[in-house]
């Protein structure tokens, strides 16, 4: 704590030092702006964000490091990809996007602090990052008091709605209810056992699931179980599945728990072929730690699988696999991470400018036509239309779709009757 | 919740249970025998204890992916070569930690603690720039994959039943060494009383470096094992390092029949607890548990009696 106290004063002549510095560069480029076809950034920026005639900066910041490291992985590479891809075609307002990548290490109170450093020091145009909701929740008051712009990529809980936060993940009714209507219609459930783990995101989305289940299906949950993150053992909870027989086991454990859970399930011979599992928290990034062959028949409901057919996917998938290596996986969250910078593209173009306030008035309706994900447009409410698919996972680590909603369907951060 | 079952089913329900309550039970055993012989016999509180497990968990990746694409025909048999490959990996690397790093810090028992919480980080950053951030997959073979089917109801994974053979042969294997053999006696010489020890002519540097590398390399052999029953990734070490601890320091740091013991008492706790309540709440009140008899009996349950 010390520390922190040392720190105030020299973060500030710090802080002043480094504006002074950086505004050198900017004084000196400022008689060429003549020759730029894109319009001034007078224009373009009146609140003294990092752009320049030929850069505007963009920051990324996901845990390269840390547990969460495994799963932020691919949102980096997505959001790398995507940049690179929207330099080639010519940058945004005539500006190429100049990426300043920052590490949240998989610690809350870090995500808040390197925020404050790519808004404070950096000035970035924008930020795509965060990626657990805590991750979200502590960098999110950052970026409210500082007014900067995050685009945010994991599937959620909801409950929230942020002025200076694009989320281009699904919020939880968009995700849970239509795979609760359709496994009901096609598989015929009455009974539901849930099992998560212990923290905000499974408790409120089992919290909505349950709702629905007994309201609206007028079906019975005839279990709820949550376990600390990092259980790694199942088997107790296996044999009450076995004694409660229930139709579904809908899951939304995560991280290491997840791999543990799928193979003793598998162990404890519990056959996925006959055992109907519908499960939130598991996508192409989660099947290469189980192994395919562990969780091969488990249903899972996401917005976007790889093995999704359309053009834009295919174009998506090839472009990912040149830049990554053709072995990586592209999960749910990798592709929302991927239509992020691109929303914000459309957003300043449409505004004619950078400024957030201006950014964010332009964002609703925007429609992304390319997007791998078939097509998504923002919503007034900051979330994104977007279609449901439930699909079956197969040994080799892919999913094959089974069912995707015939409808865009319409955020709901805050289902009203589900709370 | 009983209501709706013939006695037949509970009856069938309840044996998968004490099996279950086993399983966990060797799973903890083998977790925390080889830090119950660094910890319990030499001291060293060793925050790295799961990364040298995971290192144990890579090797056996990496063997399944070499006989996968060379030896197909011995896929079969690779868990074996695994484990014992796992076992050298883990303690050699152990050797050159206690020999780099620990040596310098037996009469510092304080700091070991934090040097090797730094090596843990160190290890988990390898790891994840070696293999990747991302989780990576072992094959079994597929005779270790399914259940025993014992009567109609009763079904028991196989798994389960070879870790728990592994951690039986592992657990006598380790007692005779360390109460029947002769570096065994050494081994207990030296904690007991390190000059007196020295000045009968034993090599106590030596016998301190071979003590650190067996601990590692059953961690590493727990390692190997865990990837049938959890995930491989650069910080799954984690998840088991407070277990681990929390078993040595209940069973008495010193006992490997009181790791035993403790071990036994916290997994039928755990999983009964589990069955009839939630998971949550059980991992609260075994642990409120275990706090309140520590409250009383700060030594752990077995104590070794040792002149001071």
């Amino acid at each position: 704590m010390a520390a922190d106290n040392e720190h105030g004063p020299h973060s500030a002549l710090r802080r002043k030092l480094l504006m002074g510095l950086a505004s050198i560069p900017a004084m000196a480029m400022m008689p060429r702006s003549a020759f730029a076809a894109a319009p001034p950034t007078s224009a373009v920026n009146t609140t003294g964000l990092a752009v320049t005639d030929t850069e505007v900066t963009v920051g990324i910041l996901h845990s390269a490091t840390g547990t969460m490291a495994i799963s932020e992985t691919g949102s980096i590479q997505a959001e790398k990809l995507a940049i690179a891809q929207i330099n080639e075609m010519g940058g945004v307002l005539g500006r190429k996007i100049k990426v300043i990548q920052e590490d949240g290490a998989s610690d809350w109170p870090t995500f808040a602090e390197k925020a404050k450093k790519l808004l404070v020091n950096d000035h970035c145009a924008a930020v795509m990052g965060c990626w657990t909701s805590a991750s979200r929740k502590a960098a999110l008051p950052v970026f409210e008091q500082y007014n900067g712009l995050l685009y945010y990529p994991t599937f959620y809980e909801g409950l929230e709605q942020s002025k200076n936060v694009i989320y281009t993940g699904q919020e939880a009714t968009q995700q849970i209810l239509e795979s609760l209507n359709w496994v009901t219609k096609e598989k015929g459930a009455k009974t539901f056992f849930f099992i998560g783990s212990d923290y905000i995101w499974p408790r409120t989305s089992n919290k909505i699931a349950r709702k629905h289940i007994e309201n609206v299906l007028k079906t019975k949950v005839v279990g709820e179980e949550y376990f600390p993150l990092g259980h790694t053992q199942f088997n107790s909870v296996i044999n009450k599945i076995k004694l409660t027989k229930p139709d579904v086991i809908f899951t939304d454990v995560v991280g290491g728990s997840n791999v543990a859970f799928y193979k003793q399930l598998k162990a404890a011979g519990i056959d996925l072929s006959k055992q109907t599992l519908l499960t939130i928290s598991v996508t192409e990034d989660e099947i290469d730690g189980i192994g395919g062959d562990n969780i091969a028949g488990a249903y899972s409901c996401m917005k976007y699988f790889q093995s999704l057919k359309n053009a834009n996917n295919e174009k998506f998938v090839a472009a990912f696999h040149k830049m990554w290596g053709e072995k990586t996986v592209i999960g749910d969250v990798t592709q929302a991470a991927y239509l992020g910078p691109f929303l914000w593209k459309m957003a300043c173009e449409k505004a004619g400018s950078f400024d957030v306030d201006k950014v964010v008035a332009a964002s609703p309706d925007i429609e992304f036509k390319e997007a791998p994900e078939g097509y998504v447009k923002i919503h007034p409410n900051h979330h994104l239309w977007s279609k449901t698919r439930v699909a079956k996972a197969l040994p080799s680590g892919q999913f094959e779709i089974v069912y995707e909603s015939p409808a865009l369907i319409e955020p709901n951060p805050f289902p009203k009757g589900y709370q | 919740m009983f209501g709706d079952y013939s006695l037949g089913d509970l009856g069938a329900i309840f044996a998968m249970q004490g099996f279950a309550g086993l399983i966990l039970f060797s799973v903890y055993v083998l977790m925390a025998l080889g830090l119950a012989v660094i910890f319990g016999q030499m001291g060293v509180i060793n925050m790295a204890h799961g990364e040298f497990m995971i290192l144990g968990a890579y090797v056996t990746y990496l063997c399944s992916t070499f006989f996968q694409t060379h030896l197909p025909g011995l896929f079969g048999i690779y868990f074996f070569v695994a484990m014992i490959l796992a076992f050298l990996a883990s303690g050699a690397l152990g050797m050159i930690v206690e020999w780099t790093l620990i040596r310098h810090l037996y009469k510092r028992p304080l700091d070991t603690l934090l040097a090797t919480w730094g090596l843990s980080l160190i290890l988990q950053q390898s790891y994840r720039t070696i293999f990747g951030a991302r989780e990576v997959g072992v094959e079994l073979p597929s005779w270790l994959i399914g259940s025993v089917q014992v009567t109609d109801t009763i079904e028991v994974p196989i798994n389960g039943l070879f870790v728990m053979a592994i951690t039986t042969l592992i657990t006598v294997g380790v007692g005779l060494l360390m109460y029947r053999s002769r570096f065994g006696q050494q081994v207990r010489a030296v904690m007991q009383n390190r000059p007196m020890a020295g000045a009968v002519g034993i090599d106590t540097e030596k016998v301190d470096r071979y003590t650190f590398g067996l601990g590692c390399g059953i961690a590493g052999i727990a390692g190997s094992a865990f990837t049938m029953i959890g995930s491989t990734g650069p910080t799954s070490g984690q998840l088991y390092i407070v277990d681990t601890f929390l078993i040595v320091v209940f069973g008495g740091a010193a006992s490997l029949l009181g790791t035993i013991a403790s071990a036994f008492s916290i997994s039928q706790t755990q999983s009964t607890l589990e069955f009839f309540l939630s998971g949550s709440t059980a991992k609260v009140l075994t642990l409120l548990a275990v706090v309140g008899i520590l409250m009383v009996r700060p030594q752990g349950l077995f104590t070794l009696k040792v002149r001071r």
